[in-house]
């Protein structure tokens, strides 16, 4: 083990003093770095190979002031180019977005409904998903009645274990109701977060760490929870079981019990994206932290390269237990709350 | 701060995929799964049942079968014991009855034999008696053969016997 890590190291001096020179006295613009990943991009960048930018362009789809859909590749707008009075803005209110130029120069935002890089990474990991568990199910439809092997196997037990260690002690009676959104949303985040985490194309881009994703599935926690809310839940809410000056005349408990309906599914949006978010972020810093240092010599680029390497590897190991622990959490804390929104149905017991 | 804004687009892509996703995958993805399984977990529930009941059957119908063979054991051993008491007592009652008759078969010949004795005495008896009066005769007829006198008391004590007799 100990004969293996110091050939990494020797491999890792290697290439540092085989970098190319050019890298020297360039400033490197860190913020930059990290920002440009962890928010949303209208195309694919993957690599820049010498002065060249490998991306994939993605399809920008707006609808301009006049209601007509506009639909073109990323690659028109390039650099600050103007297509069809379309720009991405570089700086300014809309800095980054796509703007409509209008005759007299006026700058608007459209209504933008492009597939940007985080949706199409939505988009990715939501058929990669559903062929997954499809393809478990019809495994199930085909062999009723026989224990499964291999992949089938370790998904019985993953879903399995979240079905009956998770939703079903925290909903109680009815849990079937809500096992299939749940465990949706469980693996939606999941295979996310573990998807954000591979840094190759169709990995690596940050979905679940974007606020409005994690904000639709808060926004679905909190529909369900009050829809199907029960007439004791309302009650409770509205009118709780306290001492009757708490109530009448300054509604105090009823202001915080309506505040924490909403608050309950802010914290599971920002508890989310906050995670995943920073994990990206650490780990960019991490990587970048070898290119800050080029500027301090060979000697102290050498040493943080190795520690910023044997840092990553810790922190990808600690992302993917986020990556699971934030899906746990997200599904677990969802199915609490459907849980006191269910009050006066009868509980199970787990198996 | 854009990164805390959400953005309309992505907010309308996540709600279009989350949205298909949930609705292939709540419908043909996870209810089919843990449907499934839960119906084989309660079939081999249900097979470990009938397993223990069919031991609980067997161990059952052995202790029954192990309390008839004792009884049966207990059965035999009691009619080993009274076939062995009865022949005893045929054999004490024969041995009486045999000991009665040959008692009496012996107390039988033995009578006979006195009576054949007796008989077969009186008999001897009597041909001595003739024998030795015929051989009495004879000699005293040689005596007499030339004494009167003993003659004369013959005729006398005839006389006297025949009157007695008479």
């Amino acid at each position: 083990m100990r004969k293996r890590v110091r050939h990494i190291a020797i491999l890792l001096l290697a290439a540092i003093v085989v970098l190319p020179c050019h890298l020297f006295g360039k400033e490197i613009d860190a913020k930059q770095i990290i920002f440009s990943h962890i928010s949303d991009s209208y195309e694919w960048h993957i690599t820049t190979w010498g002065q060249k930018h490998i991306t994939v362009p993605l399809p920008i789809i707006v609808i301009d002031k006049s209601w007509r859909l506009n639909v073109f590749l990323s690659s028109k707008v390039e650099n600050g180019a103007l297509y069809n009075n379309f720009k991405i803005a570089d700086n300014g209110e809309f800095s980054g977005k796509v703007v409509e130029i209008g005759q007299n120069g006026e700058i608007s935002r459209p209504i933008d409904i492009s597939l940007t890089k985080s949706a199409l990474a939505l988009v990715i990991n939501s058929l990669i998903l559903t062929i997954l568990i499809l393809i478990v199910a019809r495994w199930y439809r085909r062999k009723p009645m026989t224990p499964p092997t291999g992949f089938v196997g370790a998904m019985e037990i993953f879903i399995m274990d979240i079905n009956d260690n998770v939703i079903k002690p925290s909903i109680g009676e009815n849990y079937k109701k809500f096992a299939p959104y749940l465990l949706t949303a469980f693996f939606f985040i999941f295979i996310n977060n573990v998807m954000g985490l591979i840094p190759l194309f169709p990995g690596g881009a940050n979905t679940t760490g974007n606020i409005a994703v994690t904000m639709v599935l808060a926004l679905c926690t909190f529909f369900v929870v009050n829809i199907s809310g029960t007439k004791q839940y309302w009650k409770e809410t509205v009118w709780p079981d306290v001492p009757l000056w708490m109530k009448v005349p300054l509604p105090l408990m009823p202001l915080i019990e309506i505040f924490s309906v909403f608050s309950k599914p802010f914290a599971l949006m920002i508890r989310l994206f906050a995670n995943i978010m920073a994990g990206h972020a650490i780990i960019l810093s991490l990587t970048v932290l070898i290119f800050i240092t080029v500027a301090m010599g060979p000697a102290v680029n050498t040493s943080m390269t190795v520690i910023s390497v044997i840092l990553s590897i810790f922190m990808n190991c600690l992302e993917l237990l986020v990556a699971y622990i934030q899906a746990y959490v997200f599904t677990m804390l969802s199915a609490i709350f459907i849980g006191l929104s269910q009050v006066g149905r009868k509980k199970v017991g787990t198996c | 701060m854009s990164l805390l804004t959400p953005d309309a687009g992505l907010l309308f892509w996540m709600l279009l995929s989350f949205g298909a996703v949930f609705f292939l995958l709540a419908k043909y993805g996870f209810p089919v799964i843990v449907k499934m399984v839960e119906e084989r977990r309660a079939y081999i529930q249900q097979s470990l049942d009938a397993a223990k009941a069919a031991n609980d059957k067997i161990e059952e119908l052995k202790r029954e079968s192990d309390a008839i063979i004792a009884s049966a054991r207990a059965e035999q051993t009691k009619i080993l014991h009274e076939a062995h008491t009865f022949r005893d007592s045929i054999i004490n009652s024969a041995k009486e009855e045999a000991g009665k008759l040959t008692s009496k078969l012996i107390d039988d010949a033995k009578k006979e034999i006195e009576q054949e004795r007796e008989k077969s005495m009186k008999m001897i008896r009597n041909q001595v008696a003739e024998l030795s009066v015929n051989i009495a005769g004879k000699v005293i007829r040689k005596e007499l053969e030339g004494n009167d006198a003993h003659m004369d008391l013959i005729e006398k004590y005839i006389k006297e016997t025949t009157s007695i007799k008479s």
